[in-house]
């Protein structure tokens, strides 16, 4: 394998690797005649990314001749290589990657002013592919926005929330923080922000639909669009199914694809949800009813009501929610306690006729692989 | 029971905006107090505070263009609110550039302050951002707790030295000992010491100037008959003092401080339409 990637596109996969890194420990590398994929999971498997970079990004894209090689290494080793975006700018170049297969190593070099060459050779793991399963067109719900609209709208939560919830209906979209059903979640400040249809590139709705998703993983994409001034387009269904971020451009494709909740009730939020087809009520300030509470509370010796909760506790094998019926849901919901996203379906059932050519299928991973890939089957 | 207020002016909103991150970070929890004119943070001095004690006030007319409140009863026309401050700090952070602000006492699964923003936008239709914060309503019975605090019968009044200044020596000491003398007299001179076993520092200020206090300045004692050169003083914890004065966003247009002698230093900053008064008790 041998690939050249020159001028400004050192940064552009710099900053692949960068929004990577945000997703799972572990960069899995796997050169294919479509070009370089670049993935990572999380360790919950709740989300995937994965950069393409096609042949017409580099100037020079060499797959290796056996097709069949896929490795992984620790991200944070290849973070080191690309470790400065400034300096990356200012003196590298170009960036070869090139695999050594006899002494099991990934040599990246960096060719930099004035001579210099920096030289990183990587050790790698040879593994099972990793692809998750998903299909961005069958998904019901297409958005596409400018990323300053994205990273603008993200910026109201704060930078430690995990779980958001996305809301649409035929003309708005509501973005809301996610506060799980517990004791103190009725104690916590709820943030909502309504968007109308008219800010996005595009804004197709199947129908209301309202989906929960982490944020922290999705914060990598969006400093990579941002940089990159890509519009970004957001794929998804209904809960349960994973929400598909993706940009794109002529030689590269990104898709960060994360798992949402599988909830049977409407999340808990404070926000009256009766008024999606109707505009935006202007004002409802008339509509509180302190009057009554407080009149509870004078006669009560207690000096902080109780509240009611909503809704019922809901049991926790709710909410895991697998793609296929056939997999052995115990396992998937064994997971520990406080992981409650389902985990990304990842293979073992043909692919059907949408499936996109370059999403090769593969048996489930194995971490650990002692015998020798041709016993697996692939079809393509 | 029910208020609502708006905020459309941009520099009113950053203006508010600050203030309130300063009480953010002198507290974490705080009682926010809503009459027809005027709004205050307080924190009643209680042992969980470390005993600091601050009342913050601002008058509603310098900040809001729409401003309506019915309180508990008509008798008793104010809301007592327990709040976290951060929380109001962090909803009001993203709305700088807010075509206007809207607050309003809600009820959601608990009483809640709704902040609703309107955001400039792509499109015609506004964004719009709405934070419920979660509050406590304090009940009437509580409301003695949360008093305006009485002007102490000080020994000495004197204007502080620049913030800036003051900041940075307060600091360094801060990495020497965990306990500060400030002392000052009537002539206008101010030391803050430090003394421990390995070191003592003394930073002098001179012709700092003393408010003229007059007769309201509750005081029994008049000026007059203390001695100019004699030292008022206060031991403090370095970290109470300076978190005061981290916390501070805006150069007041006054700042002083009073010093009961070993009881009490009571630093007060003026505004144009802020006031903040912090209480911060002496220690052996």
């Amino acid at each position: 394998m041998d690939c050249v990637a020159t001028g400004g596109n050192v940064k552009v996969l710099a900053k692949a690797i960068h929004s990577l890194s945000r997703i799972g420990e572990e960069l899995y590398l796997e050169p294919l005649e479509d070009g370089l994929a670049l993935r990572s999971v999380n360790s919950s498997r709740s989300a995937f990314a994965c950069f393409l970079l096609s042949p017409l990004f580099f100037q020079r894209y060499q797959a290796p001749s056996d097709q069949s090689f896929r490795c992984k290494m620790p991200i944070k080793s290849v973070q080191a290589v690309f470790k400065s975006l400034a300096s990356l700018d200012r003196s590298v170049e170009k960036c070869r990657i090139q695999l050594n297969s006899e002494k099991n190593r990934l040599t990246i070099t960096l060719h930099c002013k004035h001579g210099l060459l920096k030289t990183h050779n990587l050790s790698y793991q040879e593994c099972e592919g990793l692809q998750a399963v998903f299909d961005k067109e069958s998904c019901a719900n297409v958005l596409q926005a400018q990323p300053r609209l994205m990273v603008d709208t993200v910026l109201h939560f704060p930078p430690s929330l995990e779980e958001v919830n996305l809301s649409v209906s035929s003309d708005r979209v509501w973005l809301r923080n996610h506060v799980e059903d517990d004791a103190d979640s009725s104690r916590a400040m709820m943030t909502e922000l309504c968007l109308s249809s008219e800010e996005f590139d595009h804004f197709a709705v199947g129908s209301q639909t309202s989906v929960t998703f982490c944020l922290k993983e999705l914060r990598g994409l969006l400093v990579f669009a941002e940089s990159s001034g890509l519009p970004v387009s957001l794929y998804f269904d209904e809960p349960g199914s994973p929400v598909i971020l993706s940009v794109t451009d002529s030689v590269l494709e990104a898709n960060f694809v994360l798992a949402t909740l599988s909830e049977d009730s409407h999340p808990k939020n404070h926000v009256n949800t009766k008024h999606p087809d109707t505009e935006q009520p202007p004002d409802d300030f008339m509509s509180d009813d302190m009057d009554s509470f407080l009149i509870a509370m004078e006669t009560s010796e207690l000096p902080v009501p109780s509240h009611v909760p909503t809704s019922p506790p809901r049991p926790t094998s709710n909410r895991k929610h697998s793609f296929s019926e056939e997999e052995e849901e115990e396992a998937l919901a064994e997971g520990p306690p406080n992981k409650k996203f389902c985990s990304l379906f990842f293979g073992s059932v043909l692919p059907t006729p949408s499936q996109l050519p370059n999403q090769t299928m593969q048996s489930q991973e194995v971490l650990a692989s002692d015998s020798e890939d041709e016993n697996q089957t692939e079809t393509s | 029971m029910k208020f609502r207020a708006k905020i459309i002016d941009v520099g009113c909103l950053n203006h508010f905006t600050r203030v309130v991150n300063t009480v953010s970070r002198l507290t974490k929890a705080c009682v926010l107090r809503l009459t027809c004119d005027h709004l205050y943070f307080v924190l009643s001095g209680r042992v969980a505070s470390g005993g600091v004690s601050m009342w913050c006030e601002l008058s509603q007319g310098n900040f809001f263009d729409e401003f309506q409140l019915e309180g508990v009863s008509a008798d008793a026309n104010e809301i007592f609110l327990e709040v976290a401050p951060e929380n109001l700090s962090r909803a009001l952070k993203t709305a700088q550039n807010a075509k206007s602000v809207k607050i309003k006492l809600t009820k959601k699964s608990c009483p809640c302050l709704t902040l609703a923003a309107e955001l400039p936008s792509l499109s015609s239709v506004s964004r719009v951002v709405t934070h419920d914060i979660p509050v406590d309503v304090i009940p009437r019975r509580l409301w003695h707790d949360f008093r305006e605090p009485q002007m102490p019968d000080f020994d000495v009044s004197i204007y502080l030295p620049p913030l800036k200044t003051m900041k940075s020596v307060v600091d360094r000491m801060k990495n020497l000992s965990n306990y500060l003398v400030l002392e000052a007299n009537l002539n206008g001179e101010m030391n803050l010491k430090i003394d421990t076993d390995l070191v003592s520092v003394t930073t002098h200020f001179k012709e700092l100037g003393n408010p003229p206090w007059g007769d309201d300045g509750s005081q029994s004692s008049s000026p007059a008959h203390r001695d100019p050169d004699l030292m008022a003083e206060a031991r403090v914890e370095i970290r109470k003092l300076q978190q005061f004065l981290t916390g501070q966003q805006v150069n007041p247009s006054r700042a002083m401080c009073n010093i009961v002698d070993r009881r009490i230093l009571h630093l007060i900053f003026l505004h144009e339409d802020v006031s903040l008064q912090y209480f911060i008790p002496a220690v052996v």
